[in-house]
């Protein structure tokens, strides 16, 4: 079995009190929610962290509510089972929980949580491997070494972000609320996001996620959530894509998102393929005509490279694939869109 | 000697069968299911050091120099080992002896080992090996089979009489097939290719070792052949087997990647020896990937020549076998390409033209069905062509073909009981084949595919002319029969097999029968858990020696109530006289009344195959007392948007002789055709352009999932072989092979595209589509 470094483990129980013992030490100190990220990636030694700041034991950051106007507040602690199965979201954001169904294994959604989802660390084939291995390459750029293996002679790390909820969640105008030395910060989920795999947040990983507030959906709204992957189970995805669809009165589109993941660094909202949508009919020939469109759109805007394991020429084939099936999907109200 | 005695294939009562044939529990699943099962890794001892090994970065260079000061001064390191102590070299095949326990003046791979540190807990002999500091000369590494082919430079191994890359090569013809080309009505050449695989066993292998200060060394190993690694520590450590002890504990799956004596068990018992303390080395998941020992990855060119009505006339191979970095089993892996195809059919000419090359990757070596899926794969996917090109249903042209039962194949192989055509119709009905094949709707499809392997093996990796196996009884006063059996019971239930023909044999029942198996001090030699032999031939040697025990106990209870010996019957553990009725006894009575008469009981039973084999050099290899058949047919969706391969169903008949527990034989017929699906559209153990594993650990190695699973059928014909234990012969290996070729076959009937080259990735699917589009 690889193990784990040593480190010390504090158990902080309120979000202050977290925070403030992240920045108490000079070494490098962690945030551990569910662990199912953090632990294989410290066996792995891509962190070596002095000290685990524990999250379990933190109440404001479990459980899921609504306010009076419809919004949802969800905690970062909640775990992935818990969004997948919760009555309340299910009917208000699809998308969200057919991706938070979809995160690797029954097992690992049991303990891993919505927050360390939207804080994964972004994947890549010469970087998620044992010390043994990357030091037989030679390492990389986003841990010990300087060269990227994914673009010869590339500065930037383009590592890619793996995370299903995080394009659901985009997609739902999703914000975050985090716990800085500074009091507290609320930002949308979109803003968070910078172009760097080797750390693709605005924010430094000191600053505590201590919860999720997702707006009320529209009247009507659909949604679903395609992922393309070798397995039924447990895999990464290949390939990700979230869709959110509002109707108007007469049953044409009156809003659209899309966002994909599993392509660079961050999230990818594909905007101008959404707006192709906007007064389309589903059941009509305009809608039909409106997804051709945005799956040709997408298969533009997303080039999958060979960051993540796998073929990523026939990742890129897959795109316009996934985007059209998820969006009938979503105008179906069915989805998830998955081989399985 | 018992070695050619025939046991007969009847109840050996004239009762019926009471244990054999029906659903007994195995005798170690309580254990298993509760966690009770001692594994290698469970085995803890006082003053235990943690021992790991230094790996090679590179997948060809010269040591130059290894310094392991700064490891030896670290504290809580107790031990330091590298190649130069040593240095005797050892190979699973005695002819082939080209691995060291570490590496002596060359790495071949990557993840090569170089150096092993045994220190007080894991994490400090972890530290210590990252301070070896170890000094390279990096030579050229040459990953391609193709050019390891044509290039003798640089040579992967130096010192052999070979000057070249080639580990192996065996050209066998039989007939004459060049003179069937011009005769023939078809011919269909085409070529074939097999990627790599590895097995994937749950339990990844460790090994641990005590050198006591009498000299005694013994080591506890995850070791699917025992007398293979006591022989290679003998020689490696050069100490009299007589003071070495090896054990195998309760085994987490092996499907072959645990039959080579290993790195491992060199090093722990060497520093064993070296610290005087008991040392364990529990290798990684990415341990166990570089270890390797998988699918041989082949390119093969078929070419078959048949008349109009589907008759084979000749079949010509040629192969080119990549063979990684060591020998291994290569030299019968090379034989096996070739010499295990020559049924069900009956092939009237045939050649074939292996060549196993060295290559600086991972050692391959046997996996569940060795060296003959491969070859499997791609000839029944060129029968299925044949038949689809002569509009024959692929099912008939299979029948049409078939070698039949008593008969002998064209390389001179024996065939004894040959349940093929059982097999092909089970298949046909359980599947509805008439009504579907070639009436899908499109993208959807059945497949069928047949196959032949061995059940054991007259050739022992040592030439010697003892029994192949032995069993040892001993008899208990409480009735208690003690079963002693140098068999691996690699989780496939051979311990429970045991059992079972002992107690069927005894007339008693299985719960008072316990097996000890698999530890050298204690156990007759047998030759280990590979080639599909251990029910033929522990088993016969089970009967064997059961039954000469009966004969004592039936004699001592003859004489005691004074009746013949036939009236005196077995049954249960109760004992009857049937010519008295009312009168009856225990075994266990039974017992005491034998000791009496015959003093302490005990007994002992051999099994040897009969002389076996065509007269040629290579004729006795892959020559067995028996062969399985399977017939497979495979039901398959493709997406031929995405190119995806569903496989949804498969039905799979395997003639195994008498199923001695069809339970058992049921979870390996799953078993392997799981194995075998996942080969077609998921496994791949790939390198990466640096020679770097790909993705050495369980998330990137795609074995299926539960949802990935197709339904599974699994149906047992029953041929009764004259030779196997009560009929029986085996089950472990050969329901994987036809699974490949079924589902490849399928994929034509759903889409019509001939798919030869493995694995069927959906890029391959799609990329097969769009030519097709586009010729028509
Ligand atoms: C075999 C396997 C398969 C997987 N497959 C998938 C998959 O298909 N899709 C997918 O999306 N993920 C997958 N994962 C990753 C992981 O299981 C999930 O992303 C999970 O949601 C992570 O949550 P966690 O609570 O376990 O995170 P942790 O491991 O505890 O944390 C992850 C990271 O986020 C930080 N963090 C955690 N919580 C907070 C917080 N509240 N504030 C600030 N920082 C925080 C941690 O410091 C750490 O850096 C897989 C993991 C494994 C081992
Ligand atoms: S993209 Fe991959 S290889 Fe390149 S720097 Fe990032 S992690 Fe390393």
């Amino acid at each position: 079995m690889l193990r784990l470094p040593k480190f010390e483990v504090k158990n902080p129980a309120t979000v202050e009190e977290a925070v403030a013992m992240m920045m108490e030490i000079h070494g490098e100190a962690r945030f551990l929610a569910g662990g199912t990220d953090l632990n294989p990636n410290m066996k792995h030694g891509l962190f070596t962290p002095e000290r685990i700041v524990a999250l379990g034991g933190i109440e404001e950051m479990f459980g899921v509510g609504f306010d009076e106007s419809g919004n949802a507040r969800i905690g970062a602690m909640v775990t992935l089972a818990q969004v997948e199965q919760h009555p309340d979201l299910r009917r208000a954001f699809p998308a969200l929980c057919q991706a938070a169904k979809l995160v690797s294994s029954p097992q690992l959604r049991n303990m891993g949580t919505l927050g360390g989802n939207v804080m994964l660390d972004t994947r890549c084939q010469w970087y998620n491997q044992t010390y043994f291995w990357r030091n037989a390459l030679g390492y990389c750029l986003k841990k010990d070494g300087s060269k990227c293996h994914v673009i010869e002679g590339g500065s930037k790390c383009v590592a890619a972000a793996s995370n299903d909820t995080a394009p659901a969640l985009m997609t739902l105008n999703a914000e975050l609320e985090f716990a800085t030395t500074s009091g507290r910060v609320r930002m949308p989920l979109a803003d968070l996001w910078q172009a760097d795999g080797i750390w693709n947040k605005k924010i430094p990983h000191t600053d505590l996620l201590v919860a999720l507030h997702v707006p009320k959906p529209a009247a009507g709204s659909r949604g679903a959530y395609g992922k393309l992957r070798d397995r039924g189970s447990i895999d990464f995805p290949l390939f990700g894509i979230a869709v959110r669809l509002d109707f108007a009165a007469d049953g044409s589109i009156s809003d659209a998102a899309l966002c994909a993941v599993a392509l660079q660094a961050r999230p990818w909202p594909l905007k101008k393929a959404a707006e192709l949508l906007i007064g389309t009919h589903p059941g009509q020939a305009s809608f039909n005509d409106a997804v051709e469109k945005v799956a040709m759109l997408a298969a533009k805007q997303c080039r999958p490279m060979p960051n993540i394991p796998g073929d990523h020429e026939y990742r890129h084939l897959m795109v316009p694939v996934y985007t059209r099936r998820t969006l009938h999907a979503a105008a179906a109200g069915e989805g998830p869109v998955h081989h399985i | 000697m018992a070695a050619r005695d025939q046991h007969g294939s009847e109840a050996p009562w004239d009762q019926g069968f009471r244990v054999i044939g029906k659903e007994n529990r195995k005798v170690d699943g309580m254990a298993k299911a509760t966690g009770e099962a001692i594994y290698t890794d469970d085995i803890q001892l006082p003053g235990m050091l943690h021992a790991k090994m230094l790996r090679s970065p590179h997948a060809h260079a010269r040591i130059l120099s290894i310094d392991t000061s700064k490891a030896e001064a670290l504290p809580g390191v107790i031990g330091v080992l590298v190649g130069a102590e040593l240095p005797v070299r050892y190979g699973v095949i005695p002819w082939t002896p080209d691995e060291t326990a570490l590496a002596v003046d060359k790495v071949r791979f990557i993840g090569d080992e170089v150096a092993a540190v045994a220190a007080l807990d894991e994490d400090t002999a972890n530290a210590a090996i990252r301070l070896i500091e170890v000094e390279y000369e990096i030579l050229e590494s040459i990953l391609d089979a193709e050019k390891a082919l044509i290039t003798p430079e640089p040579p992967i191994h130096e010192d052999r009489k070979r000057r070249d890359n080639i580990s192996k090569h065996v050209e066998l013809e039989f007939g004459d097939v060049e003179a069937q080309v011009s005769s023939a009505d078809i011919v269909v050449e085409e070529d074939y290719s097999f990627h790599s695989t590895t097995h994937a066993a749950m339990e990844p292998h460790c090994a641990v070792a005590v050198a006591n200060s009498d000299g005694r060394l013994t080591l506890w190993s995850s070791t699917q052949i025992t007398h293979y690694v006591h022989r290679a520590l003998a020689r490696v450590l050069q100490l009299d087997p007589a003071r070495i002890r090896v054990i195998q504990p309760c085994l987490g799956g092996g499907f072959g990647g645990k039959s080579d004596p290993f790195s491992l068990e060199f090093v722990v018992a060497q520093l064993a020896i070296k610290t005087g303390r008991p040392v364990k080395m529990l290798w990684t998941r990415e341990e166990v990937f570089y270890a390797h020992r998988g699918r041989h990855p082949m390119k093969m060119h078929y070419r078959t020549t048949a008349k109009a009505d589907g008759t084979i006339t000749g079949v010509d191979a040629k192969l080119l076998i990549d063979g990684g970095a060591y020998s291994s089993f290569g030299l019968v892996t090379t034989y096996y390409s070739g010499q295990l195809l020559t049924g069900p059919y009956d092939f009237p000419n045939y050649r074939f033209d292996s060549t196993r090359v060295f290559t600086n990757r991972p050692p391959n070596g046997p996996k569940r069905g060795h060296g003959s899926v491969q070859p499997r794969f791609a000839f029944e996917v060129q029968l299925d062509e044949i038949a689809q090109r002569l509009n024959i249903d692929p099912i008939e042209i299979r029948r049409r073909n078939f070698l039949g039962a008593h008969t002998e194949t064209v390389n001179g192989q024996r065939i004894t009981s040959n349940g093929f055509l059982e097999c092909l119709q089970e298949v046909e009905a359980a599947s509805d084949w008439k009504a579907r094949h070639g009436k899908l709707p499109h993208g959807r499809g059945i497949g069928v595919a047949g196959s032949m392997y061995i059940s054991g093996t007259n050739y022992p990796v040592y030439p010697n002319k003892m029994p192949q196996a032995g069993v040892q009884l001993k008899i208990d006063r409480s009735g208690l029969v003690t079963v002693f059996t140098g068999g691996n019971d690699i989780g496939q239930g051979s311990n429970s097999m045991v059992a079972y023909l002992v107690a069927e044999e005894l007339g008693i029942q299985p719960s008072h029968i316990k097996v000890i198996a698999a530890d050298t001090d204690l156990c007759p030699v047998d030759l280990g858990a590979y080639s599909s032999r251990v029910t033929f031939m522990v088993g016969n040697a089970a009967i064997d020696a059961a039954r000469k025990l009966r004969h004592k106990l039936v004699e001592a209870v003859a004489v005691a109530w004074d009746v013949a010996q036939k009236d005196v019957r077995f049954m249960d553990g109760t004992v009857v006289d049937l010519s008295a009725a009312a009168r009856s006894m225990t075994h266990v009575e039974a017992f005491h009344l034998a000791e009496e008469m015959f003093d302490t009981l005990g007994s002992t039973g051999a099994y040897n195959t009969p002389t076996l084999g065509g007269d040629y050099r290579g004729g006795t290899i892959g020559s067995a007392p028996a062969y399985s058949f399977t017939a497979h047919v495979a039901e398959v969706e493709v997406d031929t948007e995405t190119g995806r391969i569903t496989v949804h169903k498969v039905w799979a008949a395997h003639d195994c002789g008498r199923a001695l527990n069809p339970m058992i034989v049921r979870g390996q017929i799953e078993g392997s055709t799981y194995m075998g699906a996942a080969e077609v559209v998921l496994e791949s153990h790939d390198l990466n352009r640096f020679g770097l594993h790909a993705g050495p650990s369980l998330l990137d190695y795609r074995i299926p999932t539960a949802v990935d699973t197709p339904e599974l059928a699994a149906r047992i014909i029953e041929s009764i072989d004259p030779e196997g234990p009560f009929g029986a012969k085996e089950a472990g290996e050969g329901p994987l092979h036809s699974t490949i070729p079924a589902i490849a076959n399928a994929v034509f009937d759903a889409v019509g595209i001939r798919l030869r080259h493995l694995p069927f990735t959906p890029a391959k699917v799609l990329a097969a589509l769009r030519a097709k589009e586009e010729q028509a």
